[in-house]
């Protein structure tokens, strides 16, 4: 295990050069293979992805523990289905609305809630994306409920008809590079030192002058806007959604792939993805047991190396315990003068 | 002399426990006051009250003679107090010039287009964030360190970027808790050098200090706590001899 993780290391630190290569790689893979059955796990990959990369900038940058994402990955693929089967809009119109919506939901949702801290904010989250399940499942003039939506047409993107899963592969991964360009100049700006911030200390946030509930709001719909994204892309991807593609395990599919890769950095998710789709594809016997083995990532990531697989954290547990060591040492009354005086 | 902080009878009360009673103070423009008081004496609240953490049970607080009683403290950071913590609250995953930047929040204005597409406030507010943080870093000494995490950082190397981080605000008043708490001698001295020379410069300040040498050599006034109420305030040489002062710190002759 030591091994692996200082190759990890090794890898960590030389990752520039190796962005090249991946990048051209990346680009020319559906041109390498004819496999449709590969490219069609690709492309779930890059939406895996995208939503791994949307919850990491809650769950990573502002430590809100939003476990209920695929509320909003759903909120986004029927609105997508809704429109494109009803109104016929055009795809670059839906796409964006799918994102909008999502975020202004996540409003709702904040609202009330952010001023929670912690377990309490994560419970919310899960019961939301219950709720928006229960919904979508029950509101049969809107949703056709358990029959869900089929026939969604393929989207048209000025003219150009995108049918091929080359195609869907090519625009989903242009959404994950337009997402992980603005989430990159987000976090290294004000507003992204202001969520980080509040995840290290929010009182100390505050007393710096962050209005934390907005920036945790800001926050929230940022990362729910790309949810929406997403569930828009998957809809017009299958063709077809219903409230089977969103239920729990989804929630708990995405934040695995953020714990494991690794929160709090742009590719931690992207690694998170990668393994936690791959691994129970690799063995479809096991595949029905995909929960079971994204606990057992989870486990083994927690104990090993708790800051994920691409995580930044410090060097690591030991200098951090060791800070705080010689901070209880040199004045063991904090805690307790602090309150009373 | 003008006084730039002062508060009116301020009360805040824990269900029955009475931490800061009736307590009155006014800082003038410029100097340094000194708080100090046994452990319990409701210093920190003090703080807590002042900045907003804490919502005051009765009584007002005027900043430049506005009334900023119960604001919330990041408003009372926007305008112009700065505060540092007992309990060190860096944040401990961030760098030491990412630690200070936030500082700036108040001062910048950078919104997500801004951000984005880089525009002119973003870049605008990037250079300030970054010359004028990398200017505070060194004058707390910390400029080899300024890509270290915080939570790297020694003990006293902490206490100092928790200073730099508050000056960052760029406040008018200066609110420090136990600044020099765990720290040796050399930093001690280090410290209250610093905060002299802030002083000189104009800055207003507000120290919670245990250590009566720092109290003595730094204080312009002093305000003495004791179970929440002012017991004695003056300069340093009278409070020094005041038996109330004395009482409270060791005890009454029986």
């Amino acid at each position: 295990m030591d091994q692996l993780f200082s190759l990890i290391e090794k890898i960590k630190q030389k990752s520039v050069y190796y962005l090249i290569p991946i990048g051209i790689f990346v680009l020319i893979f559906p041109q390498l293979t004819d496999n449709q059955y590969v490219l069609h796990v690709s492309i779930r990959i890059l939406i895996y992805m995208l939503l791994a990369s949307s919850l990491n900038m809650i769950v990573g940058y502002t430590g809100q523990y939003n476990i209920g994402q695929a509320g909003f990955y759903a909120i986004g693929a029927y609105t997508a289905a809704i429109i494109a089967t009803r109104a016929g809009y055009s795809f670059l119109l839906i796409l964006p609305i799918c994102g909008i919506l999502a975020a202004s939901m996540s409003v709702f949702l904040g609202f009330p809630t952010l001023r929670l801290r912690g377990i309490f904010f994560a419970f919310t989250t899960l019961g939301f994306s219950e709720v928006v399940r229960l919904t979508i499942l029950n509101w049969r003039t809107l949703t056709r409920g358990t029959f869900g939506i089929p026939g969604i047409p393929l989207p048209e993107i000025v003219n150009f008809q995108v049918s091929t899963n080359n195609h869907f592969y090519y625009l989903g991964l242009f959404l994950l590079v337009i997402m992980l360009f603005i989430s990159h100049r987000l976090i290294n700006s004000r507003i992204g030192r202001a969520w980080v911030a509040i995840r290290e200390d929010e009182d100390a946030a505050k007393a710096m002058g962050v209005e934390t509930f907005k920036y945790k709001m800001i926050n929230l719909m940022y990362g729910t806007f790309w949810a929406g994204i997403a569930g828009g892309f998957f809809a017009y991807f299958a063709g077809y959604v219903s409230a089977d593609s969103f239920i729990l395990d989804e929630s708990f599919a995405i934040l695995a792939m953020v714990l494991v890769g690794g929160k709090g950095t742009l590719v931690g998710p992207i690694v998170g993805a990668i393994i936690l789709t791959i691994l129970p594809e690799l063995v479809r016997e096991i595949a029905r047991y995909r929960l079971v083995i994204f606990g057992i990532a989870i486990l083994v990531m927690v104990h090993y190396r708790p800051q994920g697989i691409a995580g930044a954290r410090a060097e690591g547990r030991r200098i951090a315990v060791e800070s705080e060591y010689e901070a209880g040492t040199a004045e063991p009354v904090t805690e307790t003068s602090g309150k009373g005086s | 002399m003008e006084a730039i902080l002062r508060t009116e009878n301020i009360c805040k009360y824990f269900g029955g426990l009475k931490a800061v009673q009736e307590v009155n103070i006014e800082v003038e423009k410029g100097i340094i006051l000194g708080i100090i008081g046994p452990n319990g004496a409701g210093k920190t609240t003090l703080f807590n009250v002042l900045t907003g953490t804490y919502n005051s049970t009765k009584g007002k607080v005027y900043f430049k003679d506005r009334n900023i009683t119960n604001l919330k403290p990041e408003k009372v950071t926007g305008l112009g107090i700065a505060r540092t913590f007992q309990n060190i609250k860096l944040f401990k995953n961030m760098s030491v010039l990412d630690n200070v930047k936030i500082g700036f929040h108040t001062q910048t204005k950078t919104r997500m287009i801004d951000a984005i597409f880089r525009t002119a406030t973003y870049k605008n507010d990037d250079r300030i964030c970054e010359e004028v943080g990398m200017e505070l870093i060194e004058r707390v000494g910390l400029k080899d360190l300024k890509d270290e995490f915080a939570s790297n950082l020694a003990y006293g190397n902490q206490r100092k970027l928790e200073i730099a981080r508050a000056l960052a605000v760029n406040p008018d008043i200066l609110l420090v808790d136990e600044p020099t708490a765990g720290m040796n001698h050399t930093e001690t001295l280090e410290v209250v050098k610093l905060l002299e020379k802030l002083n000189s410069e104009g800055l207003t300040v507000i120290i919670i200090e245990h250590d009566m040498s720092v109290i003595m050599n730094l204080c312009h006034n002093i305000v003495v706590l004791n179970h929440g109420q002012k017991i004695s305030e003056g300069p340093p040489e009278m409070v020094r001899h005041d038996e109330k002062v004395i009482e409270a710190y060791l005890g009454r002759e029986e």
